[in-house]
Formats: C-alpha cells, sequence, structure tokens
C-alpha cells in the first residue's frame, strides 16, 4: 500500500506559480487596452512578437538543457516577461528588434543563470536594455497620442502591421511625420534648452499631471496593480518604495526651484514608473525577499530613475535602475535576513 | 620534465592565459573589436611574451628575490617601448588603432605571471618555448573573438587586415550589411567571453564525460 508522503509546510498557499502569473496578465488587460486606445495596435503585435520568441527560445533552451519545454513554458513566467517587454517598446517596432530583446531575455538572462527562481536579474528588463543600446534608433520611435485636437499623422491597424513585418512606413509618412517626443524626452530636452518646466507642460502634447494618453495608462496600470495587491499577488512595500524613492526627491527639487525640475505628479505619470512600481519591480524572483528588503529594494529603483531622468543621458531609466537594484538584492537580503526565532538578533556572516 | 606537445596543449588549451587563467583581460575585452586589432594586438602581446620569457630565464640566477618583480617590470617595459616603437614606424594605422593598448601590454598580467610562475625557475630554451606557447594561446584567443566580434557587430571579416602589412586600410570581406551593434559594445567584449570560456567548459565536460569521468559539479535542480 502507498501512503501519501506528507512534508511540511502542510497548508499550502492557493497560489501556484502559474495561477500568479495568469493575475498579472488579466491585471495588464486594461492597461494594454487603453494603449491601444490611444498608440493604436501597434503593442498587440509587439506582444504577439515577443510571446512567440520567448516561448520558443525558452522552448530550445530546456530541449539544450535536457529537459521538458513544457515544464517551464507551463507556469506562464516567459509570457509576462514578453508582455512586460512588449510595454517597455514603442508601438512601432520592428519584428526583429522586438525578437532579440525577447531571445536575450530567455536565454542568457533567465537560462543561462538556471530558469526561473534563480535568474539574478529581470529577463524582461534586460531584454529591454540589450536592444536600448544595439538598436538606439528603432528604440526612439515613439508616435503621438490620438486625440481629436492632436495633429499628427496615424498609421492605421494594417499600416502598424507592414511596419512590425518589414520595418518600412506607408510611403507618404515620413519618420517626423509620425514620430514625437515622449513626455519625458520634451521634458529632459526642453529644460536642457534653457526652457522653464511650466512652459514646457504648456506644449499640446502634455496633459495634467504627464503627457496625455501616457497619463492615461498610467491610471489603467495602476488599477491593475492595485488589484493585485487586494489579491495578495503583490505586497505593497515595493510599489511603496518605488514611489517614496521618486516622489522625495522630485518634491524637494520641486518645492526648491519649480522652474527647472519636473513637477512630481509628472514623474509619476511619466514613462515606466507605475508600471515598473506595480509590475515589473516587484518580480519576485530579482527582488529582494524580506519585508524591510523590499523597501529597501523599492526606494533604490525609485532614487535610481530619478537620478538617471534628472542627470543621466536617457530620459527614463525604469530599466537601468531596476537592473542596478537586481544586483544588489543578495547584498540587501543578507543585512535584512529576519531573526531566526530562538535564535536572537543574529550578525550577518 | 614537459614535452613540447604539452607545453602547447597547456598554453593553448587546459591553460590558456585568457580563458582558463583569466588573466590579460583589459586588453581582452577593450580591442577585441575586429579581426585585425585582436591579430594585431595577440601578435605584440605574443612577442614580448617570449622575449620577456627569454630575458628573465637568462637572469634568473642573477635575481635576488627581493627586487624580482620591479626587474621583470623593468625587462617588460623595455620590451613593450621597442614593440611600441617598431609599430609606430612600420604599422602606423594598426598604432593608431590600438592606441594605449600597445603601452598597456606592460600591465597585462598574463605576462607577470609567466614570468613569475614559469621563467623564473626553468632553463631560456624552455621559457622561450613557454612564452610562445601562452602567447599563442592569447592571441588565438583575442584574434577568435576580435573575429567573432566583427562579424556579429559589423557584418565584415579581415576590415583592415592591411594594418598589419603597413597598409592604410582594407575592406576585407563584407558578408551582410548592419550587424547587431552589441556586440561592438563593451558588454558584446563580456558576453564573447563568456560564452568562450563556457564554450571550453562544454567541450572539456564532453571529452570527460567520453572518457567516463564523472562529472563534478552537477548541475543545481
Amino acid at each position: 500500500m502507498k501512503f501519501e508522503r506528507r512534508e511540511a509546510p502542510y497548508i499550502r498557499p492557493a497560489n501556484s506559480v502559474s495561477l500568479v502569473m495568469l493575475q498579472v496578465l488579466v491585471a495588464l488587460v486594461p492597461a494594454v487596452a487603453a494603449h491601444v486606445w490611444f498608440f493604436g495596435a501597434g503593442i498587440l503585435y509587439n506582444i504577439v512578437v515577443a510571446v512567440i520568441f520567448c516561448a520558443g527560445a525558452e522552448a530550445l533552451v530546456m530541449r539544450a538543457r535536457g529537459r521538458a519545454p513544457a515544464e517551464a513554458l507551463a507556469d506562464g513566467s516567459a509570457i509576462v516577461a514578453a508582455v512586460l517587454l512588449a510595454f517597455a517598446l514603442p508601438s512601432l517596432t520592428p519584428w526583429w528588434v522586438t525578437a532579440t530583446g525577447a531571445v536575450f531575455a530567455m536565454v542568457v538572462a533567465k537560462h543561462l543563470y538556471g530558469g526561473l527562481g534563480y535568474n539574478l536579474f529581470n529577463p524582461a528588463m534586460a531584454g529591454y536594455v540589450v536592444i536600448l543600446i544595439a538598436f538606439p534608433a528603432d528604440m526612439a520611435l515613439w508616435v503621438a497620442p490620438r486625440m481629436g485636437d492632436l495633429d499628427y499623422q496615424h498609421l492605421n491597424a494594417l499600416q502598424t502591421l507592414w511596419f512590425t513585418l518589414s520595418g518600412e512606413l506607408p510611403s507618404a509618412m515620413s519618420f517626423d511625420t509620425v514620430s514625437r517626443a515622449t513626455p519625458l524626452d520634451l521634458m529632459k530636452t526642453g529644460l536642457a534648452g534653457m526652457q522653464t518646466a511650466a512652459e514646457i507642460r504648456a506644449e499640446p502634447l502634455m496633459g495634467d499631471f504627464g503627457g496625455r494618453g501616457w497619463e492615461w495608462i498610467g491610471n489603467f496600470i495602476a488599477i491593475g496593480g492595485i488589484g493585485l495587491m487586494l489579491r495578495k499577488v503583490i505586497r505593497w512595500h515595493i510599489p511603496v518604495g518605488v514611489g517614496i524613492g521618486l516622489l522625495v526627491p522630485a518634491t524637494i527639487m520641486y518645492m526648491i526651484d519649480a522652474g527647472s525640475h519636473a513637477s512630481p505628479g509628472f514623474h509619476l505619470f511619466s514613462g515606466a514608473t507605475l508600471l515598473c512600481a506595480f509590475f515589473i519591480a516587484t518580480d519576485p524572483v530579482s527582488a529582494a525577499t524580506s519585508t524591510t528588503g523590499r523597501l529597501i529594494y523599492g526606494i533604490g529603483i525609485g532614487l535610481l530613475i530619478y537620478a538617471i531622468r534628472r542627470f543621466g543621458a536617457y530620459a527614463d531609466g525604469v530599466a537601468f535602475a531596476v537592473l542596478t537594484m537586481n544586483m544588489l538584492v543578495p547584498l540587501i537580503d543578507r543585512y535584512t535576513r529576519p531573526p531566526i526565532v530562538g535564535h536572537g538578533p543574529e550578525q550577518p556572516g | 620534465m614537459k614535452t613540447l606537445k604539452q607545453q602547447f596543449a597547456e598554453g593553448l588549451w587546459t591553460d590558456n592565459p585568457g580563458l582558463v587563467q583569466l588573466l590579460g583581460l583589459c586588453p581582452l575585452l577593450a580591442v577585441t573589436t575586429s579581426f585585425a586589432n585582436g591579430l594585431g594586438l595577440g601578435l605584440a602581446t605574443l612577442f614580448v611574451l617570449t622575449a620577456s620569457n627569454a630575458l628573465v630565464s637568462a637572469t634568473r640566477s642573477l635575481l635576488s628575490a627581493e627586487i624580482r618583480v620591479p626587474v621583470y617590470v623593468i625587462i617588460i617595459a623595455s620590451l613593450v617601448t621597442s614593440v611600441e616603437l617598431m609599430f609606430e614606424a612600420w604599422f602606423p594605422a594598426m598604432d593608431r588603432s590600438l592606441g594605449i593598448f600597445i603601452p598597456l601590454i606592460v600591465t597585462n598580467c598574463a605576462i607577470v605571471a609567466r614570468a613569475e610562475v614559469f621563467a623564473s625557475k626553468n632553463p631560456v630554451g624552455l621559457s622561450i618555448l613557454d612564452g610562445f606557447a601562452m602567447g599563442s594561446g592569447f592571441a588565438l584567443l583575442l584574434t577568435g573573438i576580435g573575429a567573432v566580434r566583427e562579424l556579429v557587430g559589423h557584418g565584415t571579416l579581415f576590415a583592415d587586415l592591411g594594418m598589419l602589412a603597413g597598409l592604410d586600410g582594407s575592406p576585407g570581406l563584407e558578408l551582410f550589411d548592419g550587424g547587431f551593434l552589441l556586440a561592438l559594445l563593451p558588454p558584446g567584449a563580456f558576453f564573447c567571453l563568456a560564452l568562450a570560456v563556457a564554450a571550453k567548459n562544454a567541450l572539456d565536460l564532453r571529452s570527460r564525460r567520453a572518457h567516463g569521468l564523472r562529472r563534478a559539479n552537477p548541475e543545481p535542480r
């Protein structure tokens, strides 16, 4: 007769890895819908390309490692990484650029480090940084939001699909007529060009807090993220930490000199701040694991985002901030390890 | 006493200064953006390493232990200076392309390491062979990484190889347009080296398995 072997923990959590990943994907749906509404179907194509190449690369690596591809594909983490990568890309991105990032994310950032649970770096951000460095021109092709009073050329769904496949615009359009600076780019170049923050905010592309369109997508990302928190998929420490780390220096600088610094609201609703706080930094594998550690990790990311936006060469710094803090996670975990019951406060070492 | 074959097997493979000892990584990572650059610096290093091994070995009985390292440095520095002058005189294009990394051969720890580990304890003939074997291993690695980075990053191979003959530029093979820029940037150098080390380990593992030996470190599950 066979007995079921019982080992601790006896009370199993209701969340499995695939269930967590599924909830993350569901939480991203409103934001993707808003992205399609404001910037066209491009993100959908990017998601399809990223998912195909992430899943394909993961299956090949698993085979090369002598393990069943289904084992890794079933947990859905590759799909989440693919969707986050697609979210980081401009809606007009040729497929080979997305594919490069996806393959790098899976093969180098994830599986060369040992696969899910072992990867030191957030795969989506590692893949994004690689294509940001390798294809700088393609990564600058952001389009203007579709708003009635903004007079920019827009590609329809079919033209966008053709661009994704071939990297060519319709003959009547040029890169200058379809692409526009992102709000962070506008702010950065404007401030460097001696404009005041208020003058930059008066541009037609700017909305109440961040850029028009962008801030709405931010709202939907926040809704999805708060939903994840309520369902206890993510905990509040990292998002709050990122908020503190970014907003405290932003507020201080804004109060000192409002003319040459963007407002805290602008920082919160621009670029990938909210996506980072709720979806990227909260990656359970590459983030810190203790409660204090998570706060430190989040605050560090926020501070780095502010520093890169304010002093760096790039307009946004989320990917670099996350990767840098990923490197510090082992250190953070070591110094914030909660004491083991009955052993007193233990010295690290 | 090692045989000639053993010495070359060590220099080129089992104890390769770049792949196994991971010495001299600064030039290895910095100049290997093309086949020609890698080969140029590889040959310069090969020459310095062989000559410094010969000189250190020849003077080994005169050296007292306390001042041996400064003397190694003087020997290596004078050799590097002469190499630099030769490059300036005969291969000016190569000299411009490699720039500061020719004088920096002085600080290549692979050279000091061979002087200390081998040349200071062995006769001149053996030391010359050791320098040549180790230098060849290093030069081959530099050239190989240079070729891969040039091919992936630029889509060309052997471009500007004429620099080694004192000519001022030659197109080389143009295999495809464009390329993956990352390979030419510093991260690309780290990735290429890491992949080369991994490939070497994988090949060693395979041959050890073929000989029926069990692996030392099982993969974490």
